[in-house]
């Protein structure tokens, strides 16, 4: 009897069948991404109809484009030659022969070279402050370059921004002169102190002086010639590097118990988030004068970046402030505990976790204010989008032309803004110590 | 073991100012105070003199002078021989008609797009996310001077839509007409018009007021029908039928005023060259506010999806599991917890919206800035009261919203321990 033949046992497993066609592949993530119920079926054709029809009408016109001619109406000949009559094109060549002017306004054009360098620096500059990866030495620079970036912007003598600098140096020596004698608050005011007299009373006979021994100076430029791409970074930029650590001393301020500063950040930022900035920018061109003293001149680009640190400075401080307030009280406490006094607190503990949280806030306060870089034109200054535009317009060549200007401009705004929020985007994460 | 009793001696050293924590806020504080009113005098000091220099004062009086100039939208009655009080007050009541229909419509283009971005339908989200990061990182100008250009260069004049074979057509039924120099919407008319009613200086339409009433009224009359209905529910458990006296509440007033005042559509129809009926609305207005919505409607659409987001997933599965379905989940579950962390932002993008309709300049839209803080300052030179008033009333504006919104932050705060 040979009972191992008569019974079934598999030896070898059945291959697996493939899953339905429904259940799999393209057509499973079309039915479960695009067609999963009769709402979503209608969203689905609304929305390829919608992105169709744009497509449809924004293509032609794109696939038409002229980038070598020297006016509207060449280009629109071009245009004709090429495709026929009728049809319509995009003429880029506009922003080809007006590039410099986009980009520089009406620096003198022997000296683009300056604002070209500036540029470059700055992207060293900021380099080391973005990524933790680069070497820490590279963060000197980053602290000389506000001076730097002056000088080539503005030209003149390169002992003015050097003087301005030698400030922080005295200020520097007077804290290390003052501490051993008379401890450590004296030596703060004195650092404070120090500094200040010296830029009010003796930098600018210091630089003089010094500009007579060793004449080394660039040709200045005056801020109205600045204008393009170059005014907007200029702005933007100063702004970013001044208005974070203003509105984090207004975040302070307000958080603090002491009742006249508390009040005094308070009016402050209300005020500021209260009006729009095209009313301070106003105030700034047509009422400082007022403020100062008679015969004065003020620098406009200087007093619109005032205006425009200030303006950001009151929304960071807010979104800091809202940093500070979701840190849980245990973390003041524990400051406390381990002895540490108010400042040692501040930044060894509770600015690091607040500035973490705020950092999307922070990020987006820093992207409005570069698009407001281009309200500056409403206070007669020449921004790239309506300022540099009206003024292509304004000559014959280019009369009529409306839409590549705009399309171009928008290009590179998005491109920097995108830029910013994708590395608030990295940094949040990279800074991400919770294991959720 | 020795116990210490006696206290230290409390002795005053000019020292303790700065190293004893007990006063040392107090000398801060009036340190601070010392410079603050030092920049502040020497600020008032320079002004005075200036001025003094100028020969001037500050002098508010200009208000009431002629104004001498057209507005070319004005929802109060208005003339070049108006005063700049009156100028001032037509472009405050442009600003807030920019503001209040912007609002609206940006919320109900927020919401959508934001509800849209979390969908799982693939094409939309992305449509959607491509929308909201357009939007949010090119400045506000540039959208306000694009669609103002759609609209005077691409748009065709008001004569093309003459003739049998017309180059452009009315859209939306025959109703809307999109020209390039306005645009002409139905608009309500009245067969037994209340008329108007004075009060000081300003005239009250009675129409539009007893059509406001009835909506409101309507709205406070259903609301009470729905806590009657809410407390019969908690004393016995059933919840009454409810949804007729709500219909009846919410439009029984409206249809009645409808009949009392012959009210009806009047629609724009050409005539000549030129539309005649309706209402003919400023392209600066539909261009400005078209970009506004779109604008702010993309920072609200983040909110509202950011909102979503931070109900976390237990609260609807704790739901469920309570037997609750999917609209009483989402009504009484997730949109009271969603509206905490919603509206605080929320309020702020209305207080954006409002302040970046001062952009109005760029369009010629008459609006605040653009009466008082433009013309008028010209004009009158008075540069100083011109923008100190005109930063006080958006001040004001911004303070109000602000406060309101505070109220509501704090009826809504979870109430912890």
């Amino acid at each position: 009897m040979n009972t191992s033949t008569s019974t079934f046992v598999r030896t070898e497993m059945l291959p697996q069948q493939a899953p339905p066609i429904t259940e799999s592949g393209a057509v499973k993530w079309l039915r479960e991404n695009l067609f999963s119920s009769v709402l979503n079926t209608i969203l689905t054709i609304l929305g390829i109809a919608a992105v169709a029809y744009l497509v449809i009408h924004i293509a032609p016109w794109l696939s038409r484009s002229v980038w070598n001619a020297n006016s509207l109406s060449e280009c629109r000949q071009i245009i004709a030659e090429r495709y026929g009559e009728g049809v319509t094109g995009a003429c880029w060549a506009v922003i080809r022969e007006r590039w410099p002017q986009y980009l520089f306004g009406f620096y003198p054009s022997h000296l683009y070279w300056r604002p070209v360098l500036a540029f470059v620096l700055l992207c060293v500059a900021v380099a080391p402050v973005l990524f933790d990866k680069l070497p820490r030495k590279m963060l000197w620079f980053s602290l000389i370059y506000p001076a730097v970036g002056f000088w080539l912007l503005w030209g003149g003598s390169v002992w003015v921004p050097v003087m301005a600098l030698a400030g922080f140096a005295i200020g520097y020596a007077a804290a290390k002169i003052v501490k051993p004698i008379a401890g450590t608050i004296l030596a703060t005011i004195a650092a404070v102190l120090a500094p200040v007299l010296w830029w009010l009373f003796l930098a600018g006979p210091a630089a003089e002086a010094l500009q007579s021994i060793l004449p080394i100076a660039l040709q200045s430029v005056r801020s109205r010639e600045f204008g393009g791409f170059v005014l907007a970074f200029t702005i933007g930029f100063t702004g970013i590097a001044f208005s974070l650590p203003l509105g984090v001393m207004l975040a302070l301020g307000r958080q603090s118990d002491m009742f006249i500063v508390n009040k005094l950040s308070v009016g402050f930022i209300e005020f500021i988030r209260g009006v729009p900035l095209i009313t301070l920018l106003f105030t700034a061109s047509l009422l400082l004068n007022y403020f100062l003293p008679p015969g004065t001149d003020f620098d406009i680009i200087l007093r619109v970046i005032i205006m425009v640190v200030l303006f950001a400075a009151a929304y960071i401080a807010e979104v800091v402030r809202g940093g500070l307030a979701a840190l849980p009280r245990g973390q003041y406490e524990a400051a406390d505990a381990l002895g540490l006094d108010y400042w040692k607190a501040q930044r060894l503990i509770i600015m690091p976790q607040a500035l973490k949280i705020s950092i999307p806030g922070i990020v987006s306060t820093f992207i409005g204010l570069f698009k407001d870089t281009t309200l500056v034109v409403f206070v007669g200054l020449l921004d790239p989008l309506k300022g540099i535009t009206d003024a292509v317009r304004a000559s014959t060549d280019w009369k009529g032309i409306y839409w590549e200007p705009y399309i171009f401009v928008g290009t590179i705004f998005f491109v920097f803004c995108f830029a910013m929020s994708r590395y608030s985007m990295y940094l949040e994460g990279k800074l991400k110590t919770d294991h959720r | 073991m020795a116990v210490v009793t006696e206290e230290p001696k409390a002795g005053f050293r000019l020292g303790m100012l700065i190293y004893d924590t007990r006063y040392r806020s107090i000398t801060i504080q009036i340190v601070v105070l010392f410079l603050v009113m030092l920049g502040a005098a020497w600020l008032i000091d320079n002004l005075l003199r200036n001025l003094a220099a100028l020969g001037r004062g500050i002098d508010f009086g200009f208000l009431w002078n002629r104004a001498g100039y057209d507005i070319n939208q004005t929802l109060v009655e208005y003339s070049n021989d108006s005063s700049h009080a009156r100028a001032t007050l037509v472009g405050l009541l442009n600003t807030l008609l920019i503001a209040f229909l912007g609002c609206i419509a940006a919320t109900i283009l927020g919401v959508i797009a934001g509800v849209l971005r979390l969908s799982n339908n693939w094409v939309i989200a992305r449509l959607m996310t491509v929308y909201v990061e357009i939007f949010r990182n090119i400045p506000l100008l540039l959208w306000i001077l694009m669609i103002y250009t759609v609209f005077t260069e691409a748009l065709p004049a008001p004569n093309a839509f003459r003739g049998e074979n017309p180059a452009a057509s009315m859209v939306l039924f025959d109703t809307v007409a999109f020209t390039n120099r306005y645009t002409a919407i139905p608009w309500l008319v009245f067969d037994r018009s209340l008329g108007w009613l004075q009060l000081g200086p300003i005239w009250l339409n009675l129409d539009l007021t007893a059509i406001i009433v009835a909506l409101v009224g309507g709205f406070l009359i259903n609301r009470a029908i729905l806590k009657r209905a809410t407390r019969i529910q908690e004393a016995t458990g059933l919840r009454p039928t409810t949804w007729w006296q709500s219909l009846l509440a919410l439009f029984g007033p409206i249809i009645v005023l409808k009949f009392v005042l012959g009210t009806h559509f009047d629609y724009p129809s050409l005539q000549g060259f030129n539309f005649t009926g309706g209402l003919q609305v400023s392209n600066s207005l539909v261009a400005l506010w078209l970009a506004l919505t779109l604008y702010t409607a993309a920072f609200i659409a983040e909110i509202v999806r950011a909102g979503i987001n931070a109900i976390s997933r237990g609260q609807s599965e704790a739901a469920f599991a309570l037997g609750l379905r999917p609209g009483r989940t989402m009504n009484l579950i997730i949109l009271p917890q969603a509206m905490r962390v919603i509206i605080p932002p929320l309020i702020s993008q209305y207080l954006n919206l409002t302040k970046n309709s001062s952009l109005a300049i760029a369009v010629g839209y008459m609006d605040l800035r653009g009466t008082l803080g433009g013309i008028t300052l010209n004009q009158t030179g008075r540069g100083l009261e011109a923008m100190l008033l005109l930063m006080l009333i958006y001040l004001i504006i911004s303070l109000t919203i602000s406060g309101a919104m505070n109220v509501y932050n704090q009826s809504v705060k979870l109430k912890e321990r």
